[in-house]
Parts: structure tokens; C-alpha cells; sequence
């Protein structure tokens, strides 16, 4: 199914300051194609834990938001990309109650739960893109 | 610096969380509410979140450290108003906030600290204060 | 589109909508009067679209008739086989239509190229209406059965029960803790009751979804109570080696309220007859 991006922008993330800006931004999204408070809440705390996590391993980057369409749905996709160590073993990430950092370890793979589609790429030394979709019926 | 107020009634300290918290403005909570429980010996804390639209992985470490602490200041902290949305995300999320104990609204997370206070009180009498 | 001959086909509609009708009885993909009316217009839209060929405006007006007769043809019953046979059945009407008209065989070529072209297109476009069709009955009816399937029943003050009829997904699960959690603010009750009386089997993921629920009331500042745990659930449920010892559970609804009045400290006596 090909997906049409309706709507796009670009935010610069070095700060914590950033964070809540761009919270309510995606928020907006969401609530422009009309997703329930549930699916916005899931969205935002999802676009929360990765942009913390940008931050804190990334040591700050871009992250896109766009609002996309596949025909059948509407939804909303952000994309965090990072220019920082990248991530040495994806699927050890990946897997719940493992952690680096000195949050709770729930950071990858609880995020992904709260979205539709979850896409990880890393390559080590060359940064890290997560890119996450949660459709308005999702 | 921006500060969630404080506030004291009695034996208790209310704090309304009204503002989506960024990292440093949880962590300035933290603190002061840990002294201000100390400064005026608080019995227990009410943190009312009825306004809070996510809590995330970091926000809800927040919450279980400051009912951590005051446990250990012998203080209850109470969360009332969690929001639906914000209870199934952080069940999806895998946090349980465990320590943390809730109640509906302020209402009920008052009598649920009075109850807690006066179970506690008829346990341990070796505590009591007779003259009160 | 040059094709004079194809142009030529309006004159002869009546003759192609007796042979198309016909072919479409012995196929058995038509359905009598209801269709010949549709028929009629497709056909004379068509034609005419041919007749102006070279304005695209007019083949999305046969088009736009195309995708309602297929997604109304859908929601009347008809399969998707049924559905091509129709437009088979126009294609081949037409063309035998021509074939009489024409008799140089390569300008006959080009006109039966151009109008499987032509209608080739069409089918797709009915196909993918009629998916539509199928698909909007579809969501209307999950929509449906997840709205009446959930209801909140408020049974005392302070305690709300949810009885839950067949499999819980996961999406059910949003929709019943979406409903639950509602249900405990605009109440203000403290004491949720889930009973599963009607939920045919527990699982170990049914099982993870009663337990998020659990914990979901919980973080609300409420207690959930299982009720209706019936024998073979108990008995898979520790087979699966599930664990539920954090979930006040109780096989009746009766014993879960008897709980929930225990925990609001109420009594239910009966009534003693003075005299």
C-alpha cells in the first residue's frame, strides 16, 4: 500500500526545552485528521520516550513530522534521526527491560507498542533513524 | 526557574499539576516537594494530575521516586485524576508505577490519606500521641 | 481515439443491450429489472462517451456510474465473479456488435483493442469499488459490534460491572478499557467488575489483556474484580502457567458484588418482620 504524505515539517532537537514544543506539535497532527484522545496520547508519549532517548544517546538531532495517508486511513508519522554512537545490537535493544541508560529500561520496545508501525535503523558510528506511524483508526 | 506550586492544608501538601512537565521542571518538583514534606513534617501528599495529557517513562520514574522518598519521610503520596487515555498508555508503555498509590480525585485520595493515617495510627500505638 | 467505427456504435444500443442482456441471462449474473435499468444507463452513457471520444471528461462520468452500479451490485449480494461477468458480458456484446459492423479485419483489430482497453480499465475500477463496497459493510459492522458489546452497567453507587461477550483481542481490549475507565470517572466508582462469564476462552494473551486492564483501573485509583471464572478457565489458566494471584478474581458476579460491598464496607441484611 503506498503512502501519501499530506503534510510535512522539521524540527531541530538540542534541548530538553524542545521537547514539550514539539509534544504539542504532533498533538496538533493528530488532531487535524481527527484521532481519538486515546491514539493522540499513545502518539505523543511515543514521540516523548524517542525524542528523550535522541537526547540522552543521540545527543540531540532532527526530527520529521508528517501527516500521511495510505488510501484507507490517515495517520500521523514522525522520524527521529540522531547523528550520535547508533546502537551496536538492535535486537538486544529491542527486547524488553534492557537499557544502557539509567531510565527504566522500557524505552524501545514499550514505545513500540504504542504505535501502529515501528522502524529502527542504526549503523554504529553513523547514528540512529527511528521512524514511527500511528494511524487515526490504528 | 518555573515551579509547580506547593501547596500546604493541614497535615497534607496538595500539588496541582497543571502544565505538560518538561525534564528539569519534574526534577525541580521533586526536590521541593521532599523539603517541603521535611520543613513542615507533612503526613502526606496529594499530587492531583487531572490536567496532565502523557506521562511518559521519565515523568513516571518522577512519581514513583517522590513516593519512594516520602515513604521514607513517613509521608503517603496519594495520585488522583489520572485520565483514561493516560492509564492505558502507560499499562501499553509496561509501567505500572508501582509504589504509587491512586485515587480518582482529590475527594477520595483525601479520605483514602485519612484512612491510611488513622490504620496506621490504631497499628502502631507505640507511636500514638496520646494527648492528641 | 480515432476509431470511427467505435463511434458508430451509439446507433446501434438497442441491438447491443438485447444481445448483452441476453448473454448476461444465460451467465445467470443478472438479477431482472432492478438491473435493466442500470444497464440501459451504463450502456447509453457509454456509448456516448465513445461517440465524443477524445473527452476524457465523459469516460469519469461512465466511470463514476461504473463504481456505483459495482458497489451497489456488491452490497445486492452479487460476487465478484458475477460482477466481472458483467462487464465480460458488455465486452463481449460489444463486440460481436462490431464485428457485424466492420468488416476490414485490421480496423476491426484496432476497434477491439481500444475497447478492451477501454472497459479492461473499468473491470479494475469495479473490482476495486466493489472491495470498497464490502470493506465500509465491514468496519460499519466491527464498529457495531464493538459498540454493543461493551456496556457498562452501574450496579451500585460506587461500583460499575462490564460483562464482556466473546474473544477479547487486543483492539476489543482498547475499546473495553477506553469504556471502563470512562465509565469510573463519570461515576466516580471505585470498584470495577469484569465478568468474563461470556468470553469462551482464556489464553495466555485474553489473559495479558485482563491483566493491563487490571492494572490500567488501578493507575485510575479503582479495584477491578474478575468475575466468572468458570472451571476449564481455571484449569487452562494455570495449565498455561498463567499467572493471576496480583487479580482479585471470583467465579460468580453474586460473590464479586458480595467483595465489592465487603470493600465499601457495606451490609446487605434482610429485612426482619416486626410482629
Amino acid at each position: 500500500m503506498t503512502t501519501i504524505t499530506n503534510n510535512r515539517e522539521e524540527a531541530l532537537i538540542v534541548k530538553e526545552q524542545d521537547v514539550v514544543p514539539l509534544r504539542n506539535r504532533v498533538k496538533e497532527y493528530g488532531v487535524k485528521i481527527g484521532m481519538s484522545i486515546l491514539n493522540q496520547t499513545k502518539l505523543i508519549t511515543a514521540t516523548s520516550e524517542l525524542v528523550r532517548n535522541l537526547l540522552k544517546y543521540g545527543g540531540g538531532g532532527k526530527v520529521i513530522i508528517e501527516s500521511v495517508s495510505n488510501g484507507r486511513d490517515n495517520g500521523v508519522r514522525v522520524t527521529f534521526i540522531d547523528n550520535g554512537p547508533g546502537i551496536a545490537d538492535i535486537a538486544l535493544a529491542m527486547k524488553d527491560g534492557y537499557s544502557t541508560g539509567k531510565s527504566l529500561g522500557l524505552g524501545l520496545p514499550g514505545t513500540k507498542r504504542l504505535v501502529n508501525e515501528f522502524d529502527i535503523k542504526s549503523e554504529l558510528g553513523n547514528g540512529t533513524t527511528v521512524t514511527i506511524t500511528k494511524w487515526k483508526n490504528g | 526557574m518555573e515551579r509547580i506550586p506547593i501547596l500546604k492544608m493541614g497535615q497534607y501538601l496538595l500539588v496541582t499539576i497543571q502544565v505538560d512537565l518538561y525534564d528539569q521542571l519534574a526534577e525541580n518538583l521533586e526536590s521541593d516537594l521532599i523539603n517541603t514534606i521535611s520543613k513542615h513534617s507533612s503526613k502526606g501528599v496529594l499530587i492531583d494530575i487531572s490536567a496532565v495529557s502523557i506521562i511518559d517513562s521519565f515523568m513516571g520514574r518522577i512519581l514513583g521516586n517522590i513516593a519512594v522518598m516520602s515513604k521514607i519521610m513517613d509521608a503517603q503520596t496519594v495520585v488522583v485524576g489520572m485520565q483514561p487515555a493516560v492509564a492505558i498508555t502507560l499499562v501499553e508503555l509496561g509501567l505500572s508505577l508501582n509504589g504509587v498509590i491512586s485515587a480518582l480525585n482529590v475527594e477520595r485520595g483525601m479520605e483514602l490519606l485519612r484512612s491510611k493515617m488513622h490504620n496506621s495510627d490504631n497499628e502502631e500505638p507505640e507511636y500514638d500521641d496520646d494527648n492528641e | 481515439m480515432q476509431n470511427n467505427s467505435l463511434m458508430g456504435l451509439k446507433e446501434h444500443e438497442n441491438k447491443l443491450l438485447t444481445i448483452w442482456s441476453q448473454i448476461l441471462q444465460d451467465s445467470g449474473a443478472g438479477d431482472g429489472a432492478m438491473e435493466e435499468e442500470e444497464s440501459k444507463e451504463f450502456a447509453s452513457l457509454f456509448l456516448s462517451a465513445l461517440e465524443k471520444s477524445g473527452n476524457f471528461d465523459e469516460f469519469e462520468k461512465v466511470e463514476d456510474l461504473i463504481i456505483g452500479i459495482a458497489s451497489s451490485r456488491g452490497k445486492r449480494g452479487f460476487s465478484p465473479r458475477e460482477n466481472a461477468q458483467y462487464l465480460i458480458s458488455f465486452k463481449q456484446a460489444a463486440s460481436k456488435v462490431i464485428s457485424e459492423l466492420i468488416t476490414d479485419s485490421a480496423e476491426l483489430y484496432d476497434a477491439n483493442l481500444k475497447l478492451n482497453e477501454i472497459l479492461d480499465n473499468m473491470m479494475i475500477m469495479t473490482f476495486e469499488a466493489f472491495m470498497k463496497g464490502r470493506e465500509d459493510i465491514i468496519s460499519r459492522q466491527v464498529d457495531e459490534i464493538s459498540e454493543i458489546s461493551t456496556p457498562v452497567i452501574s450496579v451500585w453507587e460506587g461500583i460499575v460491572a462490564l460483562p464482556i461477550i466473546g474473544t477479547l483481542d487486543s483492539s476489543r481490549t482498547q475499546v473495553v478499557m477506553e469504556n471502563l475507565l470512562q465509565q469510573i470517572v463519570d461515576t466516580g466508582s471505585s470498584i470495577a467488575i469484569l465478568d468474563i462469564s461470556g468470553v469462551p476462552a482464556v489464553d495466555s494473551l485474553v489473559a495479558q489483556h485482563l491483566i493491563k486492564t487490571v492494572s490500567a483501573t488501578r493507575l485510575m485509583g479503582a479495584e477491578c474484580i474478575i468475575s466468572g471464572i468458570r472451571p476449564e478457565i481455571a484449569q487452562t489458566v494455570v495449565h498455561l502457567g498463567i499467572d493471576l494471584t496480583g487479580i482479585i478474581t471470583k467465579a460468580s458476579l453474586a460473590s464479586a458484588l458480595r467483595t465489592a460491598f465487603d470493600m465499601l464496607q457495606l451490609n446487605v441484611v434482610k429485612r426482619k418482620v416486626i410482629g
